[in-house]
């Protein structure tokens, strides 16, 4: 009994796993994904030096953070400490929020040549017409969103698990659509995504980032 | 109606005046970029929440608080932190001989300086997302130090800060990267204790006038 709640219990965690990010797990930790493409590829849109940071170094941290407070959570768990427990929540949320993120927008970007910049098609590309009007309306609308964040964060084309409309949110430093929402396209609105190739002029980055937005991704996180 | 315009401070000092802790490209994009926007933003919400209070707009008047909150916040934490920063080498940075009794209680309360410095270093990297970390003085008659943090331009409120550590990215990244333990080891050769120990005597009327 208790290996078959085991068992289905993790079945089902990598099947949510697998439908809402293929993170990848070695011996139960989280490791850095692979990129799809090279740190290069999204140039002049995003620079190679930025990616390979963004990358390398930033989500590396997430990953590592994240594996350690596991480990720390385990430890309380096993012990029963519920105080320590409840006070590693913050830093889950906020370094296994980077992990999810940081793999979500990997994989929503494109160089041009596979598909990068593409408009979305079929039922995404109805949605969006319905719920913003045009594809050029909801990016106007997501950049607004983008401009308007106040300190670090992300801006988030989310899907309605209920009603399956669709809407534009932001969410602050690394706090993941989760819940409510389903996560379909996401833009790294922290400095440290943009400064060394746009510094300041972050609207530049928000209006290039379309260039290599990959759609096709989009649409298949979109149900 | 018109409003009080703020106006961006001239640093106290050369935008290359801290390196090589902070170089002058970050001092100058950071100063001239960063902070007159913020000053850019607060200007056009207090017109706008002038406006709002001449027709009586409720609505618009609390929609602009967060923008007031925010860009009010930028502009009066930046013209602290350029205050309390003074150039590499001067003897403004030494805290022996520029801030003697802001030193005896920082030992009388965290031990050491070293104890303290590592205490509020480990509060700086520990910051999520963007924000700032102060060495504050409550009101009260003890004058008590602490350690806090305000996050993304929240200004410090009810306390008096002593000194603040700028943590967000566009603070360090054209210099440090995602090295932010760099930049916060850093900062200490150019914290300007002179400012801090008269802010720690005086309360902040009498170091900074926005």
């Amino acid at each position: 009994m208790a290996s078959l709640i085991r068992t289905s219990l993790r079945t089902g965690l990598r099947a949510s796993s697998s439908s809402a990010a293929p993170l990848t797990f070695t011996r139960g930790k989280a490791t850095l994904p692979d990129l799809a493409y090279d740190y290069g590829a999204l140039e002049p849109a995003v620079s190679g030096k930025i990616m390979e940071l963004h990358h390398k170094n930033h989500h590396q941290t997430y990953v590592n953070s994240y594996n350690t407070a596991i480990e720390q959570l385990q430890e309380a768990q096993a012990s029963n400490n519920i105080a320590a427990q409840i006070a590693l929540k913050p830093l889950i949320n906020f370094h296994g929020g980077g992990h999810i993120n940081h793999t979500l927008f990997w994989e929503n970007l494109a160089p041009k040549n596979a598909g990068g910049g593409e408009p979305p098609s079929g039922a995404l590309s109805k949605a969006i017409n319905d719920s913003f009007g045009s594809l050029e309306k909801f990016q106007g609308q997501m950049n607004t969103a983008l401009a308007g964040i106040q300190g670090s964060g992300w801006a988030w084309l989310v899907q309605d698990k209920q009603t399956g409309s669709i809407a534009i949110k932001t969410y602050a430093n690394q706090d993941p659509v989760v819940g409510q929402f389903k996560p379909l396209l996401g833009i790294d609105a922290w400095e440290h995504a943009y400064y060394l190739q746009y510094q300041n002029r972050k609207a530049e980055y928000f209006k290039a980032i379309w260039e290599v937005i990959n759609w096709k991704a989009v649409e298949k996180r979109f149900a | 109606m018109s409003t009080q315009k703020y106006t961006l401070p001239p640093l106290p000092y050369a935008y290359d005046a801290l390196e090589p802790v902070i170089s002058s490209q970050i001092m100058t994009l950071h100063h001239q970029k960063h902070h007159q926007t913020y000053i850019t933003n607060l200007n056009a919400a207090l017109e706008a929440q002038s406006t709002a209070l001449s027709t009586q707009n409720i609505s618009a008047l609390i929609s602009l608080q967060q923008k007031i909150k925010f860009n009010g916040g930028g502009h009066i934490n930046h013209s602290l932190f350029w205050e309390n920063l003074a150039p590499y080498n001067s003897p403004s940075t030494n805290i022996e001989s520029s801030a003697p009794d802001l030193k005896r209680a920082i030992e009388a309360q965290f031990g050491s300086v070293e104890g303290f410095i590592k205490a509020f270093n480990a509060t700086l990297l520990g910051i999520q997302g963007s924000g700032w970390g102060w060495l504050v003085k409550s009101n009260t008659p003890e004058g008590k130090l602490e350690i806090v943090t305000t996050k993304d331009q929240d200004p410090v409120s009810g306390l008096v800060p002593i000194f603040g550590v700028d943590m967000w990215e566009h603070a360090y990244y054209l210099q440090y990267l995602n090295n932010k333990a760099g930049y916060v080891e850093g900062i200490w050769r150019v914290v300007n204790w002179g400012v801090a120990e008269e802010r720690f005597r005086n309360g902040i009327e009498g170091a900074v006038k926005l």
